[in-house]
Parts: structure tokens; sequence; C-alpha cells
């Protein structure tokens, strides 16, 4: 899933006097569309800002697992528990191909996790709402895979390769998971008044957190700028998020349901829905830490990388063994 | 919090299908190159994206470096004859 | 398609019991193993053990289909899954005890391939077609798991001192729960007489190699007998399997008919 909006400023911009000349024929090779490879010569701030971009993408990922794995053993057909299962897979599979990439330029996955598991790394707000009904199921894939794939596909042409291919793997995968939620909420759309319900209410509390994922508005974004220089990003936030209330207006129409925005309507002249201001202030204390389920997310990650330290140790120690007993034969 | 150390980094190499060349496709962590293997197997082919993977410790890649890369591929550039299209083949000559 | 006449016009009710124990062992662990992802201990543990659960669910839908067929009362796999109540499950015990560590995890689910591997690999020559068809797809997977979950029992055997002591306690916990494994019932020899089941001896002979085979690799003790039979293949379930039956069919249950 995703992170832009995330970004916050590294911790202290190491505004080493680089090389003007190496500087200049790295701006010229992506303004010539060249993509950059990890051994290639890029400014320690190009370096920084992709470690941070990726690695909080790859945490998204992984925390985004829970709130919809919470759904695993209560998916309410056959079906839709493969489907579930395949899913929430997925998702870990793209923290793995993002935290490969993130690798690539030096750092490595366990100082990444740490920085998940402190508290020092963001991770996408989004996955710190709750799923308490089986419509939030269909609501994330939908809304929030909706949202993450209109964030991700400019990423498939991003500057930086490894970041680049991996986003083309995810940005496969990731249309399936869009579908299957909207494939959920129509059978709800269709279903019992309960479950029509159901579905209106996953609507309601999914909608606006959807809209904050895009991040803050262009102007109180600090990043824009330099991201959009470098082509790490291609498109601002506002841009993305209006296209994503475009697409997914009509998409909500036709399940029967009700944009939970008052001020929402179509604007004849542009042909763009206009929609109501965004709370910003939820946004920033959920990015804060204080959001529905902030510390139980890191709390079960916690849980799991502790819990899992001893089966990872074995595991080296057996393979150290290996090593040495095919030595000692040889 | 930090652990000891991490598993290994493998570089991994999916062929698509037979009659096609082995593709570098990312990467995984692995204790021992058969777990690397069944890693690799589970990350890289769950849409059947390969028939055979090939897995290699990242620390045994020896890689070209870029700053070399000019004394490197730069005299192949000139080298134009070498290719088939510098020769000018009158029309008249068939299967040539 | 039933095979007839050798197998089954005799005995549909025989045949329907035989394929529920294999579909509801299936449908059972993956329900289990499920609730890994996300939690496993390192993320390409969370991807390998779904890959596992997505094969047994599959298997599990199959055979759950089949069943219903069998049975001829309109019963599809849902219903099959949602609705049947704890007595009525015939998956064996061993699939239904608790996730509880990782190498409780794993030991269960080693000892469940390596039986799994040698009954599927018989199947293929059952005289009923359509298991021996299932039986021919599931066997693939089921190597599939082995490989995973025995490389993992011999790591943990032989990997740190925690992680030996840790494997030897899920294996002394879990063992009285093969007792089911090794021991045929009538309905077990007389599908086997029909022609429909393996040599039940044969399967057993097979498995208790391939566990004796991976814990001496693994320097783990290898039990001797089971101090308390539990027949979960017959209906008489621990405490356990209640409990995962009331998450996984809550839903379900709540709001009858509904489709999703």
């Amino acid at each position: 899933m995703y992170t832009q909006g995330l970004l916050t400023p590294s911790p202290k911009s190491p505004a080493a006097v680089e090389d003007a000349e190496l500087l200049a024929r790295f701006q010229a090779r992506i303004d010539r569309e060249e993509k950059i490879e990890p051994k290639d010569w890029m400014p320690d701030q190009y370096r920084q800002t992709l470690v941070r971009q990726i690695s909080q993408h790859a945490h998204s990922e992984i925390v985004g697992m829970l709130p919809e794995g919470n759904w695993i053993g209560r998916a309410p057909t056959l079906l839709r528990k493969s489907i579930l299962i395949a899913k929430v897979q997925d998702e870990g599979g793209h923290g793995a191909y993002l935290y490969s990439a993130a690798e690539t330029l030096g750092v490595s996955r366990a100082e990444l996790i740490d920085q998940l598991l402190s508290g020092r790394a963001k991770y996408s707000s989004i996955f710190n709402y709750p799923t308490p009904t089986w419509a939030d199921i269909g609501a994330i894939g939908w809304l929030v895979d909706g949202a993450a794939i209109m964030n991700q596909i400019p990423l498939c042409r991003c500057s930086y390769g490894p970041y680049a291919r991996a986003m083309v793997r995810v940005c496969k995968e990731e249309s399936f998971h869009q579908r299957q939620g909207y494939d959920i909420m129509l059978q709800l759309a269709r279903g019992t008044p309960a479950q029509r319900q159901m579905a209106q209410d996953a609507f309601n509390r999914w909608w606006w957190p959807s809209l904050m994922m895009f991040g803050p508005s262009d102007g109180a974004s600090q990043h824009t700028a330099l991201s959009v220089r470098w082509k790490i990003k291609r498109f601002t936030n506002d841009e993305l998020r209006q296209k994503f209330v475009d697409f997914t207006v009509p998409q909500a129409h036709f399940l029967g349901l009700t944009v939970p925005d008052p001020l929402l309507h179509l604007d004849e002249s542009t042909g763009h829905y206009r929609f109501g201001d965004i709370d910003w202030s939820e946004f920033q204390a959920v990015l804060a830490g204080n959001g529905p389920c902030n510390r139980e997310r890191l709390a079960a990650r916690r849980a799991a990388h502790e819990d899992g330290r001893w089966v990872r140790e074995a595991a080296l120690a057996y393979a150290d063994k290996l090593t040495s007993r095919t030595r000692s034969v040889a | 919090m930090s652990e000891r150390k991490d598993w290994e980094l493998y570089e991994i190499f999916v062929r698509a299908r037979g009659g096609l060349d082995h593709k570098h496709v990312g990467s995984v962590h692995a204790a021992g190159a058969e777990m690397a293997l069944e890693h690799a197997r589970d990350l890289y082919t769950r849409r059947l994206e390969g028939v055979s993977i090939w897995v290699v410790r990242s620390a045994d890649i020896v890689a070209s470096d870029p700053t070399d890369s000019d004394p490197f591929f730069e005299p192949a550039r000139d080298k134009i004859y070498r290719h088939p299209t510098f020769y000018n083949i009158p029309d008249e000559v068939e299967t040539l | 398609m039933i095979a007839e006449p050798r197998a089954l016009a005799a005995d549909k009710t025989a045949l329907f019991e035989y394929v529920l124990r294999l579909a509801d062992t299936s449908l059972v662990l993956a329900q289990r193993l499920g609730a890994w992802v996300g939690h496993a201990p390192a993320i390409e543990e969370d991807l390998g053990l779904a890959n596992t659960a997505l094969d047994l669910l599959g298997q599990a839908r199959l055979l759950l289909a089949y069943a219903g067929e069998i049975e001829g009362a309109g019963r599809n796999e849902d219903v099959l899954a949602f609705l049947r109540e704890e007595g009525e499950f015939r998956n064996i015990a061993l699939a239904e005890q608790p996730n509880g560590d990782f190498a409780d995890t794993i030991v269960r689910q080693f000892l469940i391939d390596a039986y799994q591997v040698e009954l599927y690999d018989r199947l293929q020559g059952s005289v009923d077609t359509q298991l021996a068809a299932i039986a021919a797809k599931a066997v693939k997977e089921t190597r599939y798991h082995l490989r995973y979950s025995r490389g993992w029992v011999v790591r943990l055997g032989d990997g740190t001192s925690e992680s030996h002591a840790r494997m030897q306690g899920a294996i002394d916990r879990l063992w009285k729960y093969t007792a089911e494994l090794v021991t045929a019932d009538e309905l077990d020899s007389r599908l086997h007489a029909a022609g429909v089941a393996p040599d039940h001896e044969a399967v057993v002979t097979a498995w208790r190699t391939r566990a004796r085979e991976a814990f001496s690799e693994a320097t783990l003790d290898m039990p001797a007998g089971a101090s308390y039979a539990w027949f979960g293949k017959q209906g008489r379930h621990t405490e356990s399997l209640g409990q995962l039956l009331a998450e996984m069919q809550y839903l379900y249950r709540g709001h009858p008919g509904a489709a999703w």
C-alpha cells in the first residue's frame, strides 16, 4: 500500500557540499529520464529521501497486514477466506520487495525494522484504523488499495531503478486487491438490509481517511518540490487526491452508497467533483500516534518480532553448523 | 533491540519459462541456500512467474564499478563495423 | 464421478464420512495457519505459511464439494464448513491443536504433512476417480509443505539449545494426537477393502519412517507411544475445535441465507 504524504523531514540534512559537477551530471541524467542504479553516484539527500520513502512504504505494507489479517479467521465463505489470505500475503510480499529495494541503498532490513518497532519510523496512518466488520475488508480493498494504486502507478516510473522495478511488481498485484474489495462491496450492496447497512457504515468510516492518504495539501507538504525535481514523485498530493475522488464517487453511486460529505458535488465546468474540507487535525493526531489502533498495531509487530527471535537465531545457528560441517568434510 | 545478525541476503533469478534466460527479480533474506530457494519460491513465483530459480549470495556477486564505465564500455562504441548494417550490399545480391 | 459399483453403491454414507475426514483435516489446519499471517517470525515465513494455508483450503474446498455431491442433500462447501457443529467434524484432532509457538506449529504441520504425502500418494490409485484426481493435485502441494516443515524441524531441532528444547517439548505435547493417525478404524478398513482408501498399514509405516528420519536428523527423540487416544476422525474432538469453529463460523451463521 502506500506512503505518500508521510515524508517527514530527515533528522538533519547533511548540507555537505556535494560536488557541483556531480550534482549537475546527476540532474542531467534524471532530466533525460535515465534510471539511477544502486552503485551510481547520487546526492546524499536523494539517498536519504529514498530510504525514508521506500522503508515507510515497506513498513506500511507490513503493518497493513494486521487490520485485514484480523478477518482471515472469520471470512464468511471459503472462497473469501482464500482470497483474503492471498491478499494479505501479497501485502507481506510487497513489504519484502520494498525492503529489498531499500537495501540496495546501503541500509539493512534489520535496521529498518528496528526503526519501525522502536517507533522512529512512520508507516501509513490508514492502518491505525480498526476493522470491526467484514465490510471493512471490502472498503479497504476498494478505497485504501484504490488510493494506493493512484499513488503507486507514477512510482513505477520513479528515477531510482530498484524502487521503480519493485513498484511495477507491486502494481501488477495491487489491482487484484482493489477489485476483490469492490467485489465484496458489490455483494453487500446487493445483499440483505443488514449487509447494506454494514457497507454504508464501513464506507462512512473509510472515506475521509482514504482522502487523507494522499497527504497534506500541496502548500503544506515539505517535500514535494525536491521529490518532483528528482522524479521520485511525479504528481502532487492534491492532483492525485482529486483523481481518486473523481474515480471513486461514481463507483460509490453504483453501489448505492452515500458519500459522507454534504458538500460533495460535481462541478460541471471542470468535470471534477468538489469535496468538503478534510479534517487535518485528525490526520495529525493519528500521525502523532493518537489514532484508534496505533499502539495495538505496533504492539502486534513487536510481539511477532520478539516471539520470532529464537526461530531466526536457531536458523542462523543451524546454517552455521551446516557450513562448518561442509568445510570439515572438504 | 537489534539482533546479532540478520539472515543473509540472497539475490534471486527466475526463469519465466523454458527457453528464456534467468532474470534478476530481487532479493530475499534466508539462513542458507535451501531456505533462500523456498523464500524465493514463496515470494517471487506466487503467480506462476517461474519454472526455475537461482539463488546467489549477494556477497558473492562481483559487479563492475559505475566509475569504470567509460573504460569498460566506451571502447565498444566506435566499432560500428561489427554490426551487419555497416555494410552496403547491392540489392541484387540476395539472401545475404 | 462416483465410482460404481465396486466402491460405493454399497455405502455412500461411509464414503461421505471418509471424504469429510480428508476435507476437515485440511480445512481446520488451514484455519489455524491463517492466524499466523502477519505474525510469523520473518516476512518470508508469513508468505510460506500463507501458501500452505491456501493449498490446504483449496484441497478442503474440492473435498467438501465432493462430499456434498456424494451426500446429495444439497449441502455445498460453505454449508458444510460453516453450519456443522464440532461433533460433525471429522478432522484428526492434531489439526485443531492451537498454534502455540512456532515449534508447536511446525511439529503439528510436519506430522500432518508427512501423513498426507503418504496418504495422497496412494490415494491417487483409488477406484474412486474423483478422489484419485483430487489426490493427484494434493500430493504435489503436500510434497512442498513437507519440504518446508521438515526443513524447519531439522533446523530448529539442531539449531540452538532453546530451539531444541522447544521442539522436543512440542513433540512430547502433540504426540498423543498421532494415535488416531496410526490406528485404522472400521471405516478405514472398509474403504480399503472397497478399493477406495489405501492400505492404512502401508501409510502408517511410511509415515513413521519419515518422522523417525527427520527427528533423528534433527537430534530429537521420537516418543514411543501415545498416552491417550483422541479420535477426531470419529467426531471426538478436543476443546480447541469448538473455539476454532466459533470464530470461523460466526459471521456466516449470523446472517442466515445471506450471500457474500
